[in-house]
């Protein structure tokens, strides 16, 4: 296969604070050093990492910093990132919205980009005549727009809307149309930027769909950007993981999907990942499945999850201690209550509480998220910690076709 | 890596040359600049009564007020040439001149949401302004002439020296359309960063049209030096050149004229030349 897209050395920094305040300043010392003494710019040098929540010294970073890779022909990248990795900056680049500060992009064949549907949508110009207007944004000519017109308002499902202007339209109505136009684009490579958040259910299942033809039917590539991990699972082959503007990790989708949720804030301990404790409550040591990590590998075959909370407390009475289980996006499947058999706790001086909790039968592979709380009930939580271990179910994912792929420890149901 | 080089089609590089207009692409994205057009003059008179009538309503209003202002208080001169005619042929063209500048001039700022999107050539957006306002242009135009012929035929038959210089009047207009996009695509590449100038545009303008002989004509400056500096304006052998040829009265000179067209041209170049470095990398300093 050949090669589609090559990324070489791409970087790009921005200036962050108000761009009016010394911008003239810099711009004239830039020109002094570059265009009079003939060196590099002198802001290139101080630029910093770009980790958006910590407080950095220099007024420029780097947005992305030597991105260095290739994308074969008929590839289906999917990148992902937290907010600010730099993936957006990426496509913007490919799509030639702004240029890098270094580096270059070589590619073949027409690059169509889906930074966001509806782009150049008049409200006051109908359905049909936005089709056109949007469609010659993004290069397509009249004759083209004209030949597919039928198809795209098929496919976009808004009929009996056509002809009236879009501002009468739905938000969810506009993304269909936009999307339609888009789809119809058949460019070489297609760059699309979460494009699927809105929409309906039936409309995201019709674009994923549609993109899985594009790119296995018609041999085309496509970057994906997505924080919807399902729709990055389904679509792509293999996957990018940006990180502070640089490339983490890349390889198939199914591992850096991974890496990424592992990449998470999560700390290497359990008892570094609270999120809240009280002066009366000191926690020495959290073991949840026998380990204090915050990340360990669950065999549901054993039967049993072993949890131990062990520290000292200040007279703290009818308290209780809790374990909820999420799955990976955050929807609670299951609780755990110390008191549920033991009644309310009261702790004072040293304790250790310490359960074997029984596993319900049939578990699926896939990842659980736990929070652990102790709290007196409706008073006071004297210790939270929010997502604070991951557990790895081991097992079998059975296949369960068009639905979402299972990524929890959900339970299989049998029939009596 | 030497394997295919010639094979690719897009290269993405921080910077490109410097006069590197690629007009090939250009004309490739000409439908889109085409639908623009469309889009800039439908879109106007949506949900308007009069629809473009306004094109007419504005500038009759403005030739009664120039006659009660400057005809009537002020008292200033037309050349012996009737006043709404000698004041519309003035309008007409200025306000041509005027809406394509003030419109082109933020062409960053005011599509900041589109281009940030998605890539097309960028000048695609100005010069569809620019011919958009053509359409203006020539409805306004048609209510001079509809005013001429009132004048030539009714009022003062045959006394109006029409002459074979009013078959200028394209190049005329060409040279006001490039003047116009010129500084306009050079003031708005400037705004992207630096926000004063569209400030001080609006003052600007204002002021050059009394520096253009709109309301009065070239021939009431006799002092030799005020007379120089007016002759710098390059919108001044156009104005002057389309009241000789469509009125007979006026300035004109070859000399002039090819001034205005020399400036133009290299206006243009340096405005693209400007505006292709700022398209590249606007979306930062927007």
């Amino acid at each position: 296969m050949a090669t589609a897209i090559e990324f070489n050395n791409i970087s790009k920094i921005y200036r962050l604070g108000l761009v009016s305040t010394g911008t003239l300043a810099h711009d004239l010392k830039r020109w002094w050093t570059m265009s009079i003494r003939g060196k590099e710019d002198p802001y290139l040098t101080i630029g910093e990492t770009n980790d958006r929540s910590i407080k950095g010294e220099s007024e420029y970073v780097w947005a992305l910093r030597d991105i260095d890779f290739k994308v074969e022909q008929g590839d289906v990248v999917g990148i992902i990132g937290k907010n600010g990795a730099g993936k957006s900056t990426l496509l913007k680049i490919l799509s030639k919205v702004t240029a890098p500060t270094t580096g270059t992009i070589r590619a073949r064949g027409r690059i169509g980009s889906l930074l966001e549907v509806g782009t150049g949508f008049h409200p006051e110009m109908t359905g049909r005549e936005n089709i056109y207007m949007n469609g010659a944004i993004l290069g397509m000519s009249k004759q083209e727009i004209t030949k597919k017109l039928d198809e795209i308002i098929d496919f976009s499902g808004c009929e009996r809307y056509i002809d009236t202007p879009v501002k009468r339209y739905s938000s969810g109505m506009m993304v269909r149309l936009g999307f339609a136009v888009a789809a119809h684009l058949d460019p070489e490579i297609l760059v699309v930027d979460e494009v699927l958040a809105v929409g309906d259910a039936e409309f995201q299942k019709k674009a994923i769909g549609k993109m899985q033809d594009v790119s296995r039917g018609e041999g085309r590539t496509v970057l994906f950007v997505s924080h919807n991990m399902a729709a990055v699972r389904n679509l792509c082959k293999t996957g990018i993981v940006l990180h502070n503007g640089s490339i983490v990790f890349s390889g198939t989708a199914d591992m850096a999907i991974e890496k990424y949720l592992k990449n998470d804030t999560l700390k290497d301990n359990i008892i570094d990942n609270l999120t809240k404790t009280h002066p009366r409550l000191n926690v020495k040591k959290i073991l949840i499945n026998g380990t204090t990590l915050s990340n360990s590998t669950l065999n549901p075959q054993n039967g049993y999850l072993d949890v131990l909370i062990e520290g000292e407390a200040d007279k703290i009475v009818s308290a209780d201690a809790s374990l909820i289980f999420q799955n990976n996006d955050g929807a609670a499947l299951a609780r755990f209550s110390f008191s549920d058999k033991r009644g309310l706790l009261n702790l004072d001086g040293h304790f250790s509480l310490s359960a074997r909790i029984k596993l319900p039968p049939n578990m699926h592979a896939g990842r659980l998220k736990i929070d652990v709380a102790i709290h007196q009930p409706n008073v006071e939580f004297y210790l939270v910690a929010r997502e604070c271990c991951i557990l790895e179910v081991e097992g079998y994912t059975p296949i369960t076709g068009q639905l979402q792929p299972i990524s929890s420890g959900l339970l299989s149901l049998t029939e009596e | 890596m030497n394997d295919s080089n010639q094979d690719w089609t897009t290269v993405i590089k921080p910077k490109e040359k410097l006069l590197q207009v690629d007009l090939k692409e250009l004309w490739r994205y000409r439908d889109l600049c085409m639908l623009f057009v469309r889009r800039n003059i439908t879109t106007q008179f949506k949900q308007t009564i009069l629809g473009p009538l306004w094109y007419i309503i504005q500038p009759a209003m403005t030739v009664i007020m120039y006659m009660v202002v400057f005809g009537g208080i002020a008292k200033i001169p037309t050349d012996g040439l009737p006043q709404p005619l000698f004041y519309l042929s003035g309008i007409c063209l200025w306000q041509y001149f005027n809406d394509c500048l003030t419109k082109t001039s933020s062409t960053f700022t005011s599509n900041a949401a589109i281009f940030g999107k998605v890539y097309f050539p960028r000048m695609v957006v100005p010069i569809s302004t620019v011919l958009s306002n053509l359409l203006r242009f020539a409805i306004q135009f048609a209510l001079f002439l509809v005013v001429y012929a009132i004048y030539q035929l009714f009022i003062i038959p045959g006394q109006i020296h029409t002459n074979w210089y009013a078959l200028l009047l394209p190049l005329l207009v060409l040279m006001l359309a490039g003047l116009a996009l010129g500084f306009g695509i050079l003031f708005s590449s400037v705004t992207t960063k630096y926000r004063d100038m569209s400030l001080l545009l609006d003052f600007f303008v204002r002021l050059w049209m009394y520096a253009t002989p709109v309301i009065y004509p070239l021939s009431t400056i006799t002092n030799a030096k005020l007379r120089f500096v007016m002759s710098l304006n390059p919108l001044t052998g156009i104005v002057e050149a389309f009241k000789y040829g469509f009125l007979g009265e006026g300035q004109f000179s070859w000399g002039m004229l090819g001034y205005s067209f020399g400036f133009m041209v290299v206006l243009l170049a340096v405005g693209i030349v400007i505006f292709n470095r700022v398209q590249r990398t606007f979306m930062d300093t927007v």
